[in-house]
């Protein structure tokens, strides 16, 4: 994985809450075996209506989707974040997200940027209001910027640590292969196998 | 977390954790990991790109379910062919069992996993399908992961976990005549949301709980996701030892006594601590139908469809507006007034044995109303012959139904399975989201009973509306 810094650009407003993964990615584009291509079939039946904000082209070319609480909610499909990603999204602000989005984020290098409620509003608005609003997400600094805003969001100091290295969570979780050994030698023998 | 007393979560916790250190995630040990078609192909190739290989292929077990077509072969969709050989290819080239289309023991992978002994209580369980919560009926921590996670546990079988908050909901009570498992989750998604559960593992008590079968508490737990939990677990019990006990993988003689004994120190501590409480009153639920396009937006069978104007938040009002023009349908109808064009019996909520002899008690004798489409997809093969073993296929044949193979079928539909633009069901399954069940389809999320009652009314209804059936 590319190590993140600051993520800096223009944003879609996507003014909805409870955003699910289906709507992000319909269940008939999830059949391709390959990791990449997702990206044209983002939002796919949302952008069949031509007032959809993905399909204004005053938000064409932004790398930021600002959206509203419990993001991502439902199926657990990475197959989400790979679409988001392969349309060039690099970063999401939002109220909320569902968890298991979040992690599914977090494994590719996709930001998912939870900020206060209020503050997610004045993005909101702000990028409603002025399409080339610049919108500065600095992961090292935990930090997003805009025109009068300036605020920290959370993220837990493994994640930001893995994220801003650019680190591979399979090698991570093999340094421990030792322990890993460990542990099941002392796994009980009645426990089910295939 | 309380460290002198443990919840149920938290004792099934502590007992994988296989690395801990300050400012880390614990690294979870995982006792069996599921897999199915759709979320595992990427996984498997970047094993292949990284030469790594699967760490225990004996606690990997995989089956296809998503795409596979209800009705007999071959499989026309060439790309869900492509992905179904290509777990067959990987399962072979990995070493991983699997129980492939139309074969024993195929079947929506939640439904399997418990039917062939697999799932046991206190056991940490994964698969890239957020349904896995399902599996937390015995009082195993079940979770949902995405592809990433599924090549992380191929790889190690183990995932770095960040510690989850604990959340208890307790129904109490006794459940009203025709209010079953389902119509108790609907009503707990409506009461804390579609975000309510976020960071939690839910534990589901109370004398409700306890009172329900294990295909009951499965519904319940399978459906913790639409409430946004991380997980949802019932303490296993003698209902749960007994649904356990001789089945194919499940321990035998002194393991048996062995794992018994373990098990029956899983129950939460009588004093821990949870960081959220809900009371459910068992005895005020009534049967639930959704009129929206998530799992929160339902109201019980006696009320009407409401208007966004019955929502504070602005954010609800804008979703209640936008799932009501998408559902077209006005605030003020009754719910009983809905007429759907579909009826499905099935997906990972509601296909199991005792959900099918429900639906047949209701059904036998009577009619599917005139126009009305109405199908049962069996959650496995083995629920299959079962049924068909009791009679039950010829039941639902003779009212009407189309009996169908094992697969998730129409909950999602990826196989030929789907609902035709503005077309509307009542479904057993588990997700109302726009087009769930097929491009422009219209979804009301519905118990099983209500499903049976509603295929033979024509409109949505309850069992005790039927007009009695004419003995010859």
């Amino acid at each position: 994985m590319e190590p993140i810094a600051v993520i800096e650009g223009t944003a879609v407003p996507l003014d909805r809450s409870d955003v699910d993964t289906d709507q992000i990615i319909p269940a008939q584009h999830l059949k391709r075996i390959e990791r990449s291509g997702f990206g044209p079939f983002l939002f796919d039946e949302w952008r069949k209506d031509p007032d959809f904000v993905l399909n204004d082209p005053r938000y064409e070319g932004a790398s930021i989707l600002i959206a509203g609480a419990n993001f991502g909610s439902g199926s657990s499909r990475e197959h989400a974040p790979w679409a988001l990603e392969d349309y060039g999204f690099k970063a999401v602000i939002a109220p909320s997200f569902a968890d298991i989005f979040r992690n599914n984020c977090f494994k590719i290098g996709l930001l998912p940027v939870e900020v206060r409620a209020e503050s997610a509003r004045a993005l909101m608005d702000a990028v409603l209001d002025d399409p080339t609003t610049r919108i500065v997400v600095d992961l090292p600094n935990r930090a997003v910027r805009a025109p009068g805003l300036d605020e920290t969001f959370d993220i837990d100091e493994f994640t930001h640590w893995r994220l801003t290295e650019g680190l591979d969570d399979i090698g991570l979780s093999l340094r421990n292969e030792e322990k890993i050994s460990r542990f099941e030698a002392t796994r009980p023998g009645w426990m089910p196998t295939a | 977390m309380n460290t002198v007393t443990k919840t149920l979560a938290e004792k099934v916790w502590e007992r994988h954790v296989v690395h801990r250190a300050d400012g880390e995630p614990d690294l979870l040990y995982v006792d069996l990991h599921l897999v199915h078609e759709v979320t595992s192909p990427q996984a498997f190739e970047s094993l292949r790109l990284h030469g790594r290989t699967v760490r225990r292929p004996e606690l990997t077990v995989a089956t296809m379910d998503h795409n596979v077509p209800t009705t007999d072969g071959p499989v026309t969709d060439e790309i869900s062919a492509r992905q179904m050989q290509a777990l067959q290819a990987n399962a072979e080239e990995f070493g991983v069992t699997l129980y492939p289309w139309g074969a024993a023991g195929q079947g929506i992978v939640h439904v399997i996993g418990p039917e062939m002994g697999y799932t046991q209580p206190g056991m940490t369980i994964v698969c890239g399908d957020s349904h896995t919560s399902t599996h937390g009926a015995f009082g195993a921590l079940a979770f949902g992961i995405g592809t990433s996670e599924v090549e992380h546990v191929l790889a190690t079988q183990t995932l770095p976990q960040h510690a989850a908050k604990t959340m208890a909901v307790t129904v109490d009570g006794e459940l009203p005549d025709g209010v079953g498992a389902k119509d108790i989750i609907l009503g707990i998604i409506n009461r804390i949301g579609t975000g309510g559960g976020v960071g939690h593992v839910i534990e589901y008590r109370g004398s409700a709980i306890r009172a329900l079968s294990m295909e009951g508490r499965m519904t319940i737990c399978n459906m913790s996701i639409e409430g946004g939990a991380r997980a949802g677990m019932v303490a296993p019990d003698d209902t749960t030892f007994a649904y356990v006990e001789g089945r194919a993988h499940a321990p035998t003689g002194a393991d048996w006594e062995a794992a018994l004994d373990e098990w029956r120190t899983l129950p939460s501590d009588p004093d821990a601590m949870f960081d959220a409480e809900v009371e459910v009153d068992a005895a005020r639920l009534k049967p639930y139908v959704s009129w929206g396009t998530n799992p929160a937006q339902s109201v019980t069978i006696e009320e009407a469809v409401p208007g966004p104007d019955a929502f504070d938040e602005a954010s609800k009002r804008d979703a209640a507006a936008r799932a009501l023009a998408y559902m077209d349908l006005t605030p003020g109808t009754p719910i009983r007034d809905i007429r759907p064009d579909t009826i499905f019996l099935g997906s990972c909520t509601n296909s199991r044995i005792e959900d099918l002899r429900l639906a047949a008690g209701i059904v036998r004798g009577r009619r599917v109303a005139s126009g009305l489409r109405a199908m049962v997809v069996p959650g496995s093969v083995a629920v299959k012959v079962q049924a068909e073993r009791e009679g039950l296929d010829r039941v639902f044949s003779e009212a009407g139904f189309d009996w169908r193979g094992a697969g998730c079928s129409m909950c999602l539909g990826m196989n030929p399975d789907i609902l035709g633009p503005g077309e509307r069901s009542a479904s057993t399954s588990n997700r109302n989201f726009e087009g769930r069940q097929g491009k422009g389809g219209r979804t009301h999320l519905v118990s099983p009973a209500v499903a049976a009652a509603t295929a033979v009314l024509g409109r949505f209804g309850t069992p005790d509306e039927l007009p009695a059936v004419e003995v010859v």
